[in-house]
Order: structure tokens, then sequence, then C-alpha cells
């Protein structure tokens, strides 16, 4: 095991420079193409005529996505370790469905339409499904076809409840129908600066339950015995999921596939380890959003895709060939 | 030895069991006695009484228009999408040996949706629409079952492909919703809700054909053998069930159903999940209880439609009254199915 930590180091550098590569193609496409060197410019020099483009549209999207992915994958990573289950992801589980009837409410029944008003019922909505879904599916005892279904299950209830509530409102559905399609176009600093307490405590808790969780997988008893406490962890798994999946979909509406692909694409890599399945999964999950934010623009250009209708679509297949090829 | 099992097979198959007869013949009451106060309540009131003298053919010419020719094609659309849903639903559950294995969860009314969706978002007109979910409807079935049907629909592979395809459908129709102009939004908004407003002959009418023809097939040719189907593969081919046939014919006319049904009022939610469930329940019979589901559900659409109509101060689409108590009923079956490790 030792001697793999070199080898895994070097691989997580290389995953941070696909990031970077990826970071510069998102500031650089665009209605203008700027080339990465005129990116570097825009980025440091008040005085590059790119330097307004680059501040002003590009980056908060840019930095936007790099938090929504890292939520998203994570939160996939730890549900997945947490239930045990090889198929949660919080698009599927319903989650974010939880979290969008959470800001569908808010914009219908209060009039809520800015990100601060959204971000608290999306977190409330949130934390509701994910302990229900756990609860439901049968905490530990979950199979991966029950916890789907479950997950399906009020992921088809909240979704008839969201477009319900829209319809009652067409204002609103005017307001809300780019945010549930998920989308980064509408990114600005202000909305990535209030994102970023959520995100960072819910990193913080996510990174901090994974030695514990680690001991988890080997059954609560083991776990005990190795110094863990089950129930806390759960409940700070829990709390994790609320808030990088609140605040991610507070942020830009409901993206499956992300939190699901990520760590199947990582475990063969790293592992079952947690210690490094997370550090992975936080550089490899911005690098599918992004990626898919970028190809969302290039496809749809003069207009653009939305990020959530390209993982879905891309996300979808390769979801369907894993099934396919389990077992 | 395998001729008298056989026959004693047919023989319960024929055997009809009191308790479904009951709990049909109940549904069914009811579902005659909310049909009348339906006909009869509207700004125009008509007592009950007066409302069936008119069906009969005997009421004043304004009681006639109104009941026979305002109120009562939708409440036979209500009537027919209900049963076509239910019947769908049930075959499915059978099919996947799961309760919660609706056509709503494993991709076939999101298949309708996007297709119905694409429709509307082009400025199609009503009939395109309605052929379009019909041929989206059965394209997802068609998908599932190459995707996920390799050993056999009952496996978690046909579940979880089920679901896959209903969430990449879900990223096209968010995509599709982005694209319309706003008139086009509401209008696409309420048909994913399901509605029957306005609705009349034009959609009940292929709709009652459908049923029609599917109804006989389903009822004779597959009830009989899905119940022995969910004794297992083996046992029955052992019993002489043609099972790869079965199991074809069964989902593709379950699909062809639910997505007339969507077609004609939109993708009504929870109906097919939960008709079924409840007729199973209430008659306690194992196979897809297809007669007492199909009561069942006219019931539930039909009761649904009528709070939808008349429960708030303003009308609202039947989808979300379903939407409301199928979401309920779910987190209740959900807890009770998963202590009896059914689910």
């Amino acid at each position: 095991m030792v001697k793999r930590v070199p080898a895994r180091l070097a691989g997580l550098l290389v995953a941070l420079l696909v990031l970077a590569a990826v970071v510069v193609l998102s500031i650089g496409f665009g209605a203008r193409f700027l080339s990465p060197g005129e990116v570097w410019a825009g980025l440091w020099d008040p005085a590059s005529p790119f330097y307004r483009i680059v501040h002003e549209m590009r980056l908060p999207r840019t930095l936007l996505g790099l938090m929504v992915g890292m939520a998203l994958g994570l939160s996939g990573a730890i549900m997945q370790a947490l239930t045990r289950n090889p198929l949660a992801d919080p698009g599927l589980l319903g989650i974010n469905a939880g979290a969008a009837a959470g800001v569908a409410s808010a914009a219908v029944f209060l009039g809520v339409g800015t990100f601060y008003g959204y971000i608290w019922f999306a977190l409330g909505g949130a934390a509701v499904v994910t302990a229900l879904v756990y609860a439901v599916g049968g905490g530990r005892t979950a199979t991966p076809a029950r916890l789907a279904l479950a997950g399906a299950a009020l992921n088809a209830t909240l979704y008839s409840y969201v477009s319900a509530t829209l319809l009652s409102d067409s204002q609103a559905i005017e307001k809300v129908r780019f945010w549930t399609a998920g989308s980064l176009a509408s990114a600005d600093f202000a909305t990535a600066t209030r994102l970023l307490p959520f995100f960072a405590a819910g990193l913080l808790v996510a990174l901090a339950v994974a030695r514990p969780l680690n001991a988890l997988s080997l059954g609560d008893d083991a776990a005990r015995a190795l110094g863990a406490r089950p129930a806390v962890i759960r409940i700070a798994v829990i709390v994790a999921v609320t808030l990088l999946c609140g605040g991610a979909t507070a942020a830009c509406g409901p993206i499956v596939f992300v939190g699901l692909l990520i760590p199947h694409l990582v475990r063969p890599i790293t592992g079952p380890d947690l210690r490094w399945m997370l550090p992975y999964t936080a550089v490899l999950a911005p690098v599918l959003l992004l990626g898919a934010d970028v190809l969302g623009r290039i496809l749809g250009s003069p207009s653009e895709l939305q990020v959530g209708t390209v993982t879905a679509v891309l996300g979808g297949p390769l979801f369907l060939y894993l099934v396919r090829v389990a077992r | 030895m395998t001729t008298t099992v056989l026959d004693k097979s047919i023989g319960s198959r024929v055997g009809i069991r009191p308790r479904a007869v009951t709990v049909g013949i109940a549904a069914a009451v009811g579902t005659a006695v909310i049909s009348v106060f339906t006909l009869g309540t509207g700004e125009y009131p008509i007592a009950p009484a007066d409302v069936v003298r008119t069906l009969l053919g005997q009421g004043t010419t304004a009681q006639d228009f109104i009941v026979n020719e305002l109120r009562l094609p939708r409440l036979i659309t209500a009537i027919v999408v209900g049963m076509c849903l239910a019947a769908g639903g049930a075959v499915f559950q059978s099919l996947v040996r799961n309760p919660l294995g609706s056509p709503d969860v494993l991709g076939i009314t999101n298949g309708a949706s996007t297709a119905a969706l694409t429709v509307v978002i082009l400025g199609g007109s009503s009939t395109q629409l309605s052929l379009a979910a019909v041929a989206g409807g059965l394209a997802a079935a068609l998908l599932i079952q190459v995707i996920g049907g390799k050993h056999g629909l009952h496996g978690y592979r046909f579940i979880l492909c089920g679901i896959g395809l209903a969430a990449i459908l879900n990223g096209i129709s968010g995509y599709l919703l982005t694209r319309g102009i706003q008139m086009e939004n509401a209008r696409a908004m309420l048909w994913l809700t399901g509605s029957l407003d306005g609705r009349d002959w034009q959609q009940a009418g292929p709709l009652l054909i459908v049923l029609a023809v599917t109804l006989p097939i389903l009822l004779l040719a597959c009830g009989p053998g899905l119940r022995i189907l969910e004794m297992g593969d083996d046992a029955a081919s052992a019993l002489g069930v043609p099972v790869k046939v079965l199991r074809t014919g069964a989902l593709f006319t379950a699909a062809l159903l639910v997505s007339c049904a969507a077609a004609a009022a939109g993708p009504v939610a929870f109906v097919a999940l939960i008709a079924p469930h409840l007729a199973k329940r209430l008659t306690r019979a194992p196979g897809p209880n297809l007669v007492p589901s199909l009561a069942t559900g006219a019931l539930l659409l039909v009761g649904a439609d009528w709070l939808a109509q008349h429960a708030g101060d303003s009308a609202l689409p039947v989808g979300v009254v379903t939407g409301a108590v199928g979401g309920a009923y779910l987190v209740w079956l959900l807890t009770t199915e998963r202590k009896a490790g059914r689910i």
C-alpha cells in the first residue's frame, strides 16, 4: 500500500493539471474565444482588454462550476460510502429535487427571487429528502435497487409538486425554468461568494468523515471497535450532503449523474479508501461539470445548452452502460 | 401429472375470487356515484336523480345538453385514462415484480412527455402531440427492453435502466422547457402536469378503441400468464408459459396503454403506481389483479378530477391532486412495504 502512495500523488497531480486545462477552456470559450495567453492576461492584468470579460462573466461562472462540481462529486462519494451502495447519486436519490421543491415553493408562495433567499429553502428541502430517502431506502441494509427506487419515486413526487406550484404562477415559470434545467449561465460573483461559506463548511465535514467512513464500511461493530461513532458519522454525512447538494442546487438547479459517475471512475484508480477517493473526486468532478458546461456552450452556440442537460445526456448513457456491465 | 397441475392452474385462473369481485364491484359503484355527482355539479347544478334520468335519455333539452354534451365527454375521458394507466401499471408491477416498478418511475411516461414536449415547443397541433406521445412511450419501452432486458425484465438491471432513462429524459425535458417562449411554456407545463380540461370525444374516442383492443389481450392472454410468471421464470416455463413472448407482449401492450393515456390527458402522476397497488392490497390476490385495478384506476381518476374541479376556489389540473395524494401514499407505502421486505 505504501508503495502506491507516490503513484497516487502523481495521479492526483495529473488530475489537477487536467482541471487547470478545463478551467482555462471554461474561461476561454464564449462569444469571443480567448487564447490561453489572453486568459492569463485577462486574469491578472487590469489593463488587458479582456480583463472585464474574464472577471465579470467567465470567471464567476467558472468558479461556480468548480464549487458545484466538487460539491456534487463529494456528496455522491460520501453517500455511496454511507449507504454502501454504488448507485447513490444526489440527483437520482431526489435530494436535488428536494432542494428544487424548496426553491419553487419559495419562488411561488413567498415571492423569493434571489439566491440568498433561495438557499435556505434549498437547504431545508435537501435536508428533508436526504433523511427521508436514507430512512425509507432502508439505511444500512438498503439494496441498490431499493434505494434507487425510493429515490426515483421521491423524485417523481417532488417534480410533480414543482410543476404544480409553478403552474399557478407564469411569472415564476419564467424565473425558475432555466434554473430547473440546471444552468451556470446566470452566474455572477455575488452568487459565487454567497455559495462559498456553505460549500466550504460542507467540504470540511465531508473530508473530515473520510476516515471514520472508512471504518464504518467494515460494519458498525468493527467501526465502534476502531473508535468511530456510527450515529455521529451518519449525521455528519447527512449534514455534509445537505450543505453541498442544497447549496449547489440553489446556485444552479438540479444536476444529475455528476455525483454518480465521478466516484465510479475514480474507484478503479484509488480503490475504496475514501482518503484518496475524496481528493480525486474533488478534482475530477469539476472537470466533468466544467467540461459539460464548455461543451454546452460549443454545441448550443450562438446560445447555449444548460449544463444539467449535457450531464444528463452524457452521463445517462454511461450510467446505463455501468448498469449493463455490472455483474 | 403435468397436465393435472396445468389444469389446476387453468381452473384457478378461470375460478373467480369473491374478494376480487367485491373489490371490483365496490370500486365500480364508487366510480358511478362520483360520476353522477360530477355530472351534476358545476355552474348549473343538477340533482343526482335528474342526472341519471338525463343519462337515460329522459332529461330536458337543457339538461341533455349540459350533461351529455358538456360534462360527459370529460368524465368518460377521466374513466378511460384511469383504466388505461391502472392496467399499464398493473402489468408493469407484475413484470418487474416490484410494487414501485410503475411506468412513471421506469421512464415510459417520461418518453411520452419528452416527445410531446418537443411537439409543443415546435408548435405542433394536438393530433401531432398525441401521436408523438404514443411513439415516445413505445420508444422508451423498446430502449429499456434492449438495454436492460438481457436477463429478463424482473431483474434489477431492468429497473435501474428504466430509472437511468427517466433521468436522461428529464434532462432533455428541462432543456426543451428553456427553448420555448412564455405562452408555449405555460401550455407545456400544464400538459406535463396532466389535465382533463377541455377533453372531449376527440381524446376519449381513440383511447376507448385502444382500450377495447388491448384489454381482451391483457385479460385473456397476459393476465393468467403473468400470475404464473410471478413465481419465477423457471417455474413458469415448466408450466408451459411462453416466458419471452409473454413478457415482451405484456411490456409493449402496457407501454401502449400508458402512452395513449398520456397522449389524451398528459402524464397524470402516480395513478399507474397507486391503483394496482391499492387493488392488490384490497384483493390480497397474487398476479396483476387486472380487473380490480381497472376499477380502482377509474375511481381514483374520477375522484381526483372531482376534487381538482370543486375542492378549491379555482379549478386545478387533475395531475396536481393525483401528485399530492400519490406522494403521501408513496411515503407510507415505502415505509410499510420496506418493513414487510417486499421492496
